[in-house]
């Protein structure tokens, strides 16, 4: 019987906004390492994710996982044109600290303060939110991703306009746009599947 | 190649935006192949197509966009679904619609950014038109679109109750999910359009 809810194990349930390493507890069932088919594995794409609670549940649709993961790497990892990969991983952090998802926000603002060094500015935008005051091209990726990703959208002319104005080409922009739009398929699926868990504390 | 989020966006071939979006070919590539592996689906097993149309013309009502209700529409008229569904769709949209997003957070320092919004209830009339099986998927599509942030056990124990097996959630959350994304790329992208440089 596989259709049945999980109850999670005991854990420690984050209550803040972190740049920590979480763990990620499933509500579903994931798919048994050992019943995992070529097909599961070309679903996975990275067969290190075998060992992951999160894509072993996905993976139960290879084929959707598959090309959601493929779409994820090109917007994030292709280093050519565009905006620097800091700055994807900006706009990925502030939808998911928009949306409210403490587990998907972690993983990208860990990737905005590597790649950026700006370490205070990422934690700020944690703590205090999307209305923060970061710096004039900072506010204007931050406040087209929350565009974005209100519903309804609001997003708007104004929004280029002032991407524009701090220095983004249209390739840059589009880049905001697929990064802060990804982030709703991701934070969605993060949010509704399971929870995020801090480390025990030693 | 032309795909539906160019068709949704208006981007001709050969203009600047094709050419910016060909920049990111795999992205352009994998999530017209999303598209396809969601709506055109190698086993219905888990969730039909017909159910996934339902559920797309939902979503995309519930986001106010006139281009994708009028695409997912005309797929649905186009699968043959039962007369009844889109003027229940309709109602339930008019229903649920709201701004999001909102929900609370876990109890602690972010409680204080805790915003109370609506849980959608499906109408009796819905209900009854369009099963209980989508009568359910429509009530926790409407938590994935506006207050994701609330999710919990009990949504998916809803799921299970109306008869959704574990990889028919899987496939319906990715479902909301995608929408939520291909949605906001084709908004971003038409202002873009509008907005030469």
């Amino acid at each position: 019987m596989t259709d049945k809810v999980f109850k999670t194990p005991p854990h420690i349930e984050p209550v803040v906004f972190t740049r920590d390493m979480l763990d990620w507890l499933p509500w579903l069932e994931p798919m048994p390492e050992q019943d995992l088919t070529a097909r599961h594995m070309a679903g996975l794409v990275d067969a290190a994710r075998a060992k992951s609670a999160y894509f072993r549940l996905l993976v139960r649709d290879p084929e959707v996982l598959e090309h959601r993961t493929k779409t994820d790497k090109d917007i994030f990892y292709n280093p050519e044109a565009g905006l620097p990969r800091a700055e994807r991983e900006l706009a990925a952090a502030a939808t998911s600290r928009f949306n409210g998802c403490i587990y998907c926000a972690s993983v990208h603002a860990r990737f905005a303060a590597t790649y950026s060094k700006r370490v205070d500015d990422v934690d700020r935008l944690l703590d205090k939110g999307v209305d923060t005051d970061l710096d004039a091209r900072w506010n204007a990726i931050v406040a087209a991703s929350v565009a974005l990703t209100s519903t309804p959208i609001t997003f708007g002319g104004e929004h280029v306009d002032a991407l524009r104005k701090v220095g983004l080409d249209e390739a840059s922009i589009v880049d905001v746009i697929n990064a802060a739009s990804f982030f709703n398929w991701a934070n969605r699926l993060m949010l509704s599947l399971g929870e995020p868990a801090a480390p025990e504390k030693g | 190649m032309s795909d539906v989020i160019d068709t949704l966006a208006g981007i001709e071939p050969g203009s600047p935006l094709d050419g910016i979006r060909n920049g990111r070919l795999q992205a352009r590539t994998h999530a017209q192949a999303s598209y396809d592996s969601l709506f055109k689906p190698l086993s219905e097993a888990d969730a039909s197509k017909l159910e996934r149309i339902a559920i797309a013309c939902f979503v995309a009502g519930l986001h106010g966009r006139p281009e994708m209700e009028a695409f997912y529409g005309a797929a649905l008229a186009e699968a043959g679904a039962p007369a009844a569904w889109k003027g229940a769709i309709a109602v339930a949209v008019k229903a649920a619609k709201g701004q999001g997003p909102y929900g609370h957070y876990p109890k602690g320092p972010l409680s204080a950014e805790d915003k109370a919004g609506p849980v959608f209830e499906i109408g009796a009339a819905e209900r009854s038109a369009l099963g209980a099986r989508l009568a359910a998927a429509f009530e926790h599509t409407h938590m994935l679109v506006f207050h994701p942030r609330d999710a919990a056990p009990s949504y998916l124990q809803a799921l299970v109750d109306a008869g959704w097996s574990t990889t028919g959630i899987v496939v319906i959350s990715q479902l909301v999910a995608f929408l939520s994304y291909q949605i906001r790329v084709v908004a971003g992208l038409r202002v873009l359009k509008a907005r030469p440089a």
